[in-house]
């Protein structure tokens, strides 16, 4: 286990740009994750939040740019990095049960060709209990409410027990449940010296949730410790003049002085 | 999961070396028999009485009981090939069709095979040129693997390479390559020596005309298919499921891809010979599409696909062994269809027969939740005392004309309500009379029922931006499915709201268990 001295950036992201055809979609994108924080990324519909994390990880090919994790290539250090992709993405009437899903976390660590055992079954169990779903790792993923899929998901990526999360988007519709319940495993890894980087869509939460922002449109317009980076100034520059989402983020920004000054007080 | 995976291993393994070994050990004691190569018999009936007949006898011929014997104790040596070569045909398209289908690329399977013709001419023409054999099968079937796995390739580049859509891709290749096909046997027609009568057997399939090698080729290839299936069966089953992440993780996912690609290449070339080019997709998306009906679990979901796979091959062989005049192929794959047909209405996952039932159960809880919160709400509206003890409340008999006028029921709906609220001992009421009251259990559960339906409508109203889509609100009971202390802030909601009701108090015991109240 690297210290905080030795690799203060666990994932660092130079001037990556990502195209679809001939749309940019990512602009010379320079980001960091600092050790042991919750980071969120956060920027309008369409600015390239979660294709920064798929071409961090290598699932859309970059343009230009470099990105290294712990100072490495992606491939060299995929063990210490766990991926949490959006729920929409897979068919959820897929015939597997939520156990067997979380134990799919595992099958990296299995090597080829050997089944799953009783060991990784008792891990997949273990990582179930805590997004509080342990009873339902029999049942068949898609008898599971929206949230309790997103629950899956991050208990899949407990299980592979990394040092750095890449969640895209955790929080995306579910219920308030869940949303306490991701919360919650969010600031257990934080305290156990972990570091967590979400796409995130709801700014109003950002600094009840986080300790450490990424504003992107197309390129970071700013990024560093909440209190000082998530402004009104620095959100105008990333919604662009949009009316209705600038009076959001004024409340947002209000809303995230008055919770800081809580924490402080406390 | 281990217990049933090692279970699944042994039982696909016993399966088919057990078959295997039978049949090779059936196949031994007959060293010297005669093949009938080319036009054999399935059932070894003489070739000279079918020659005999006329081609414009339609009419059925009704087998002898002898010949049902014969067939059904596998007297017949061809007729035992045939169906051992189809029976392990049929297990293995089961097999690998599930996870074709769980892939969503069953439309593949249908250009592979038709990609596999320009295989088969080029290498009869080969072959001739060569001064071999044209019709060995082998080397047919080599020719239809290299044009088959051509196919799959080209669609693969196609989808990759530009911006055709999957289904046009796959219209794009299939037609080429199957004009190419038809293009080259018509060469091999009007060539001197050729003969492409044989060749065209690849198109219809011809199941009879299965020799010995031909079956045993069959059976290795399909134990050595569900050999790399058991052995990839995590590896398949993360990429079917959710291939960004098996490449996160570092999974190979193109070569995974390639390899079950490269399954399904296999299985419709040994197929060919037996269903033929135009049905071979036929024995890998339906047996596994029926499966699907009766299970939630993948492992289950593929022994079901590989059963109903080789029953339908036994029963195709078995028919047209019985009426020579059935071409088996065609059999075969109605066979699967009828096993489709019977999973799609009885299957006990997803099947109609279920989904109905669940439906009629859904309207019959409606129905009676309807008629409890309707009696309720005029209890409450003609109460004395809004305070009064809420058991008491419910006491007063209720006049059948105002529940209808109010809820703006039929005199017929009325009454099928009112049976049913009293056949379920919910309430007193006798054909004919003009009130009806609560029985006890009819308070506990009007209370029950009214509580909750208020407290989910105060849900959606609050929470309607994350409201589960997976609820159903009739059904579940609100504590079962929402956190407490949201339960809690739902209670306060409603009772703090100008102009409505007071929620009914939680009822202090546990309603009996309803017949179907809940599912």
């Amino acid at each position: 286990m690297h210290t905080a001295e030795t690799t203060p950036l666990l994932l660092a992201v130079r001037d990556l740009n990502v195209a679809y055809q001939s749309k940019v979609v990512v602009w010379d994108a320079d980001f960091d994750a600092p050790f042991g924080q919750l980071v969120a990324i956060v920027g309008p519909n369409g600015a390239g939040k979660s294709t920064l994390i798929k071409a961090a990880l290598g699932l859309v090919p970059i343009a230009s740019g470099s990105v290294r994790f712990f100072g490495l290539p992606y491939a060299e250090v995929r063990h210490r990095v766990a991926y949490v992709p959006q729920r929409e993405s897979v068919d959820w009437d897929f015939p597997v049960s939520a156990v067997d899903v979380v134990a799919m976390g595992l099958y990296r660590r299995l090597g080829w060709c050997l089944p799953v055992r009783r060991r990784e079954l008792d891990l997949a169990r273990a990582a179930l209990v805590k997004v509080g779903l342990a009873d339902y790792a029999s049942r068949q993923i898609s008898q599971l409410s929206g949230g309790q899929q997103q629950r899956v998901f991050l208990a899949r990526a407990l299980a592979q027990d990394a040092d750095l999360y890449l969640m895209d988007e955790p929080f995306a519709s579910v219920d308030a449940a869940t949303e306490r319940a991701i919360v919650e495993v969010l600031r257990e890894l934080r305290a156990s010296g972990r570091t967590v980087v979400c796409v995130h869509h709801d700014l109003p939460t950002v600094p009840e949730y986080f300790d450490h922002v990424a504003l992107l449109n197309m390129r970071v317009v700013a990024q560093g410790p909440v209190s000082s980076t998530f402004t009104a100034e620095n959100l105008r520059k990333t919604y662009g003049a949009r009316l209705t989402l600038l009076e959001e983020a004024a409340q947002a920004v209000e809303r995230a002085r008055v919770s800081l000054q809580h924490r402080e007080e406390r | 999961m281990t217990r049933r995976r090692v279970l699944f291993l042994v039982a696909l393994l016993v399966l088919l070396l057990g078959g295997l070994s039978w049949f090779l050990s059936r196949a031994g004691s007959h060293v010297g028999h005669s093949h009938q190569s080319g036009e054999a018999h399935a059932t070894g009936a003489p070739a000279a009485r079918r020659g005999g007949k006329s081609i414009t006898d339609t009419g059925i011929e009704w087998p002898s009981r002898e010949k049902i014997w014969r067939t059904v104790s596998l007297a017949d040596y061809n007729t035992r090939i045939v169906f051992a070569g189809v029976t392990a045909l049929g297990a293995a398209g089961g097999l690998v069709g599930t996870f074709l289908l769980l892939r969503k690329r069953s439309l593949l399977s249908d250009t592979v095979s038709h990609c596999t013709l320009p295989g088969i001419a080029m290498a009869f023409l080969i072959g001739e040129s060569m001064g071999l054999s044209g019709r060995s099968l082998p080397l047919l079937l080599t020719g239809a693997s290299i044009t088959g796995a051509l196919g799959m390739l080209a669609v693969a580049a196609i989808r990759a390479k530009s911006r055709i859509k999957d289904d046009a891709a796959l219209a794009i290749v299939l037609s080429v390559f199957f004009g190419l096909g038809i293009a080259l046997l018509v060469v091999i027609q009007h060539l001197p020596t050729g003969n492409a009568a044989g060749l065209n057997q690849f198109i219809y399939g011809k199941a009879a005309s299965m020799t010995a090698d031909d079956a045993q080729l069959i059976l290795l290839a399909s134990l050595t298919l569900a050999m790399i299936c058991a052995a990839l069966f995590k590896e398949f089953k993360l990429l079917c499921f959710d291939t960004d992440f098996a490449r996160t993780q570092g999974w190979p996912a193109v070569a995974l891809d390639l390899a079950l690609m490269g399954l399904v290449v296999a299985v419709t070339v040994i197929g060919l010979q037996a269903v033929g080019l135009l049905l071979v997709v036929a024995l890998l998306i339906i047996p596994a599409a029926a499966a699907r009906f009766w299970s939630h679990r993948l492992g289950v979901t593929i022994l079901l696909a590989m059963t109903i796979g080789a029953t339908a091959g036994l029963v195709g062989v078995a028919a047209s062994a019985l009426f020579p005049k059935l071409p088996a192929g065609a059999v075969i794959v109605l066979a699967a269809v009828v096993c489709f047909a019977v999973s799609f209405v009885f299957g006990a996952r997803r099947g109609l027969l279920v989904r109905w039932l669940e439906q009629r159960g859904v309207a019959t809880r409606v129905a009676r939740q309807h008629l409890l919160r309707a009696i309720y709400e005029w209890c409450e509206s003609h109460a004395h005392n809004r305070h009064a003890d809420p058991l008491h409340l419910l006491e007063q008999p209720v006049p059948v004309a105002d529940l209808s006028a109010a809820n703006d029921w039929s005199e017929g709906r009325a009454t099928r309500l009112l049976r049913l609220g009293s056949s379920e001992g919910l309430l007193a009421w006798t054909p004919g009379s003009k009130t009806s009251h609560l029985t006890a259990r009819g308070k506990l559960e009007a209370r029950r029922v009214t509580r909750n339906h208020r407290l989910w409508e105060t849900y959606l109203l609050h929470y309607a931006d994350v409201a589960p889509p997976h609820i159903h609100h009739n059904a579940d009971q609100i504590e079962h499915v929402i956190e407490p202390d949201i339960v809690n802030e739902l209670e306060e909601l409603l009772a703090g709201g100008e102009g409505r009701v007071l929620v009914p108090a939680d009822p202090e015991k546990p309603v009996p268990a309803m017949r179907g109240a809940r599912t």
